[in-house]
């Protein structure tokens, strides 16, 4: 199936955002990274698994009226390193930005190791998670200094 | 704010210096002279779970310095069991106190507590995670024995998996060069992630399950104590920590330099017929963390050490 094909199972957007190759099965993870959520008035239309060039199959965010920072997108890292983002201001691509998996990943999940300090809810520093290795993805916990389990920060999302 | 997290925070050159002040203050650590570096100096004893060793070493560093210690106390009765947060706990001693020496059982509390101090905090143990006081002890000890730390075989015994004090060691050992051998049961073996790491750091690591065989190429055995509650039943306990015992007649054919070392408390793993051996080192070994400390805080204090403590210090 072509791209053209993929782009229209979901009408062009007028103004927003367009996050693309997205690894097939993630885009919903690639939400609840971002905060979004089916009480939020924007709409939100959303592909799973159709084929792609590129990656075989991907998954496709398109998110009306909401231009996503630079800052939102970073979180994707985790997840969707590879996504490539656009914004659309009048049918148009107007920018096209990328994921940058920073040095130090903050607030975007919390430690997965049990026994970690940061596990207390209430405790109010930052959740820190060290890039100890960008390929393949490694972090660490600043604190406790345990490897993470890439799965289970994704429950851990906060 | 500096503080002593884990053994990364200081230099190969750095923990040379701090054993070089250490030899300096030993007079002062056994009571023979008076030199009071950290008079007016007051140091937080925060340990959330128990200590005897750690806590009062470092209690008698900082009083034999002339500084003064208050006390968190017991757990149950302090504001902790109100639910206060560390980060709140911290607030409040660090506007009581100099420096904090601190044990917590979350690992990462340390590096936490750090994060939310304006005063130095040292690592008095997290959870499993890192002990590094007990390694500068545990350096001292084998420096004075051995005159170096360079090129030396030591077997680290007993649990590996949940013993913070091995985790810090190794680390330490491997940078200046030392062979490590790891000898556990397999159900508490060092993480595989801290092998990793040595590994990384070029150290060639030996992994057995068998202490004894490894005594005799050994200059330092370091044993640790196997806790009954880490199996599921006492006869799984009994089979393993049994072959994880020292007697004297096991030490035969060990070097007549090798030293036995124990970060205390033990319970059967080594015999009470080890200890009249040139080779037990491990009372020593709890002596020298009130240098060790001593130490530490001078230097995360800014406070230098005399070149000659000796004319600089009085009679008690």
């Amino acid at each position: 199936m072509s791209q053209e094909a993929n782009m229209r199972r979901v009408t062009a957007i007028k103004n927003g955002t367009v996050i693309d190759h997205i690894p097939a099965g993630e885009a919903l993870s690639v939400l609840k990274m971002l905060g979004i959520e089916g009480y939020m008035s924007n709409p939100v239309s959303l592909v799973m698994n159709v084929p792609s060039k590129k990656m075989g199959a991907k998954d496709i965010i398109k998110v009306e009226d909401r231009e996503l920072t630079q800052n939102e997108l970073d979180r994707l890292a985790l997840v969707a390193s590879d996504a490539s983002v656009a914004i659309i201001r009048a049918y148009s691509v107007a920018e096209k930005l990328e994921i940058n998996l920073t040095e130090e990943v903050v607030n975007v999940a919390r430690c997965t190791f049990s026994n970690c300090i940061t596990t207390n809810h209430r405790e109010p520093l930052p959740h820190r998670l060290v890039v100890t290795s960008r390929d393949p993805l490694e972090l660490r916990c600043r604190y406790c200094g345990k490897t993470q389990d890439l799965e289970g920060l994704l429950d851990n999302l906060l | 704010m500096p503080g002593l997290i884990t053994m990364d925070d200081l230099t190969n050159e750095e923990i040379i210096s701090l054993l070089d002040d250490a030899e300096k203050l030993l007079p002062v650590a056994r009571g023979e002279l008076y030199l009071p570096l950290l008079q007016g100096r007051i140091l937080g004893n925060l340990f959330f779970e128990p200590s005897t060793r750690t806590r009062m070493s470092f209690e008698t560093a900082m009083k034999r310095l002339g500084g003064d210690v208050v006390n968190l106390g017991d757990v149950k009765t302090s504001s902790v069991v109100k639910g206060e947060t560390l980060f709140d706990t911290i607030q409040m001693v660090d506007g009581y106190t100099d420096i904090i020496a601190m044990r917590h059982p979350r690992q990462g509390a340390a590096q936490y507590a750090c994060d939310s101090a304006r005063v130095p905090i040292m690592n008095g143990g997290d959870g499993a995670g890192h002990h590094p006081t007990q390694t500068m002890l545990d350096l001292f000890t084998i420096r004075q024995a051995h005159g170096t730390l360079e090129g030396l075989n030591v077997v680290l015994a007993g649990d590996l998996r949940y013993g913070r004090t091995v985790h810090s060691l190794s680390h330490a050992l491997v940078r200046f060069g030392c062979n490590v051998t790891f000898a556990s049961p397999d159900s508490l073996k060092m993480p595989e992630e801290i092998v990793a790491d040595l590994r990384e750091h070029g150290a060639e690591v030996v992994e057995t399950d068998n202490l004894l065989d490894q005594i005799n190429g050994a200059d330092v055995i370091y044993m640790t104590r196997i806790q009954k509650e880490r199996f599921p039943d006492e006869e799984e306990y009994a089979k393993v920590a049994g072959a994880y015992k020292l007697h004297a007649r096991d030490l035969d054919g060990a070097k007549a330099e090798m030293i036995i070392m124990h970060p205390l408390p033990r319970v059967n793993e080594i015999h009470p017929s080890v200890d009249s051996t040139r080779h037990a080192c491990y009372f020593e070994q709890a002596f020298n963390g009130v240098v060790a400390r001593m130490a530490l805080m001078c230097w995360l204090l800014d406070v230098k050490i005399p070149e000659d403590v000796n004319s600089a210090g009085g009679v008690l």
